[in-house]
């Protein structure tokens, strides 16, 4: 029998179940990188001035940074938007929820980062809807993956986005995160890891005080001390304000969901290291 | 030559619903009823895995009656315009108002311009920030739609089961309790005299819930709110 004769119905016609393959099909215009219109580089015809050291892609301000600790992963973000030498925005949420399960944090443009997060939401509540269940987290990371990939043609005009993503895997039962580039290129991390300006110096303080399954108290006293010194450091990394009340975000995702670490407690850990420093 | 036959216009909807019809009155039943804290789902659904009730965005849901796959083309339909519609505009512009009026418009068309209806009835609910705000919407397979206050049902034996309720209702909104007994013994009663608990799918729209207000209620926590 010839096999070439048989043929088999495709599911190619049926609704998709991601959002964003479903605007890129029907509704480009409400892409990302639709603002760019016909102006984006074509593949092969990237000018290679573009890639200069003044649109070097590299994420500018922010401090964004996750590990995993006993029961989970945090997720940790401070709060400072710049725009050149000025404050553009002291109270900027840079990390968010993503699911009942996963969260995301962004180091990059802020209009670019804010409108992937609202559509990589978007994407992981239209999967569960169409398909009756979750993502798995593997998937999620994956599929934000596929949009960061998505972003590159913006990267060459210097809208750099690059995400952390946390997710709590119920089959292995552990906290995952993962790390990104700029080509869509998805690592995962098994300890820690922190993007931005600033993370060079809060990896290396998350280098220093990191341990496996550390309780979730010292977790988020970590994860606080990382990014205050990261602010130390870094100009466009937002330290702890305790004039105005305004304290970095830290999330948990654990079994039980996504929490966010209460400002009450953020306060009492940020005073204390303000206090060390001064007794010094 | 032979000439092609005349068919009347109104001899070919009436044929057209006759057959619409004879396809939904084989579909089981699934009553919207609304509570104190939304509005409660309930289908007769032997399945445990393929489901008639579903979320379409934050505070609407929907289910459908009838052909599996065409209600289903519906709903994603519907989830792709609410998810496009909640992002280009924000997620209190979605409406289940516009949702209704969308399938009605598709319905409407298919009914009068194919060859083969949909065999299909739909029920849209959104839960309102107060039991007033509440929406009901029942959608029939040739687009006409009509807006139901504190209970509706769609399915082969909605008729029953609404002249059950209609006896049977209390004056003021029930409880989840009374809501979810009085749509079991609609079922029991209306539909099957052999529907037992096990059967039913149940949902809720539940106003107390932050976000995403559907929600979908395990057998095991169904037979806990009837003890």
């Amino acid at each position: 029998m010839n096999s070439e004769n048989v043929s088999f119905p495709n599911f190619s016609t049926d609704p998709c179940s991601s959002f964003y393959q479903y605007l890129t099909s029907q509704r480009p215009d409400l892409l990302p990188m639709a603002r760019w219109g016909n102006s984006l580089p074509h593949e092969g015809q990237t000018d290679p001035s573009l890639i200069s050291t003044r649109h070097l892609p590299w994420p500018h301000g922010t401090t964004v940074l996750a590990f995993t600790y006993d029961k989970g992963v945090l997720i940790a973000g401070d709060r400072r938007a710049t725009e050149g030498f000025q404050i553009a925005a002291n109270r900027m949420e840079k990390v968010f929820q993503t699911d009942g399960f996963s969260a995301m944090a962004i180091a990059g443009a802020a209009g670019p980062c804010v409108e992937m997060a609202k559509l990589f939401r978007i994407e992981l509540e239209h999967y569960e809807k169409l398909d009756g269940q979750p993502l798995t987290c593997e998937g999620k990371a994956n599929r934000l993956g596929h949009m960061v990939k998505a972003n590159f043609p913006m990267v060459l005009h210097g809208l750099v986005v690059i995400p952390l993503f946390v997710g709590y895997d119920h089959k292995r039962e552990i906290g995952r995160l993962f790390k990104y580039d700029i080509t869509g290129g998805r690592y995962e991390d098994t300890d820690f890891h922190a993007v931005g300006s600033g993370g060079k110096d809060a990896r290396s303080t998350l280098k220093e005080y990191f341990r496996k399954s550390l309780p979730e108290d010292t977790a988020v006293k970590v994860a606080l001390r990382a990014l205050f010194n990261a602010a130390d450091e870094d100009v466009g990394t937002g330290g702890p304000d305790l004039v105005r009340r305004i304290f970095p975000t830290v999330k948990l995702v654990d079994s039980g969901g996504v929490r966010d670490v209460d400002d009450t407690q953020l306060a009492e850990v940020c005073e204390a290291l303000v206090n060390r420093k001064q007794e010094t | 030559m032979a000439l092609p036959y005349y068919v009347s216009p109104e001899q070919m909807m009436q044929d057209r619903a006759e057959y619409a019809k004879k396809g939904i009155a084989k579909g089981r039943s699934i009553i919207a009823m609304e509570y104190s804290d939304g509005v409660l789902f309930v289908a007769d659904n032997p399945s445990a895995s393929l489901f008639k009730i579903s979320e379409i965005y934050d505070s609407i849901a929907f289910s459908g009656a009838g052909r599996y796959s065409e209600f289903e083309n519906l709903r994603k339909a519907g989830i792709q315009h609410a998810d496009v519609k909640g992002m280009m505009y924000s997620r209190e512009d979605v409406t289940a108002r516009s949702l209704a009026n969308g399938y009605s418009q598709i319905l409407g068309t298919l009914f009068s311009q194919e060859m083969k209806p949909y065999e299909v009835e739909l029920l849209l609910a959104q839960v309102g920030e107060t039991p007033e705000r509440n929406e009901l919407y029942r959608i029939s397979f040739d687009g006409s739609i009509v807006d139901e206050r504190k209970f509706t049902a769609i399915g082969g034996r909605s008729e029953s089961i609404l002249t059950l309720l209609r006896k049977e209702i209390p004056q003021t909104c029930p409880s989840l309790k009374e809501a979810l007994t009085l749509c079991q013994h609609a079922f029991e009663h209306g539909a099957d005299p052999r529907s037992n608990l096990e059967g039913l799918e149940v949902a809720l729209l539940d106003r107390t819930r932050i976000g995403r207000r559907f929600r979908r209620v395990p057998i095991l926590e169904a037979t806990q709110i009837l003890s």
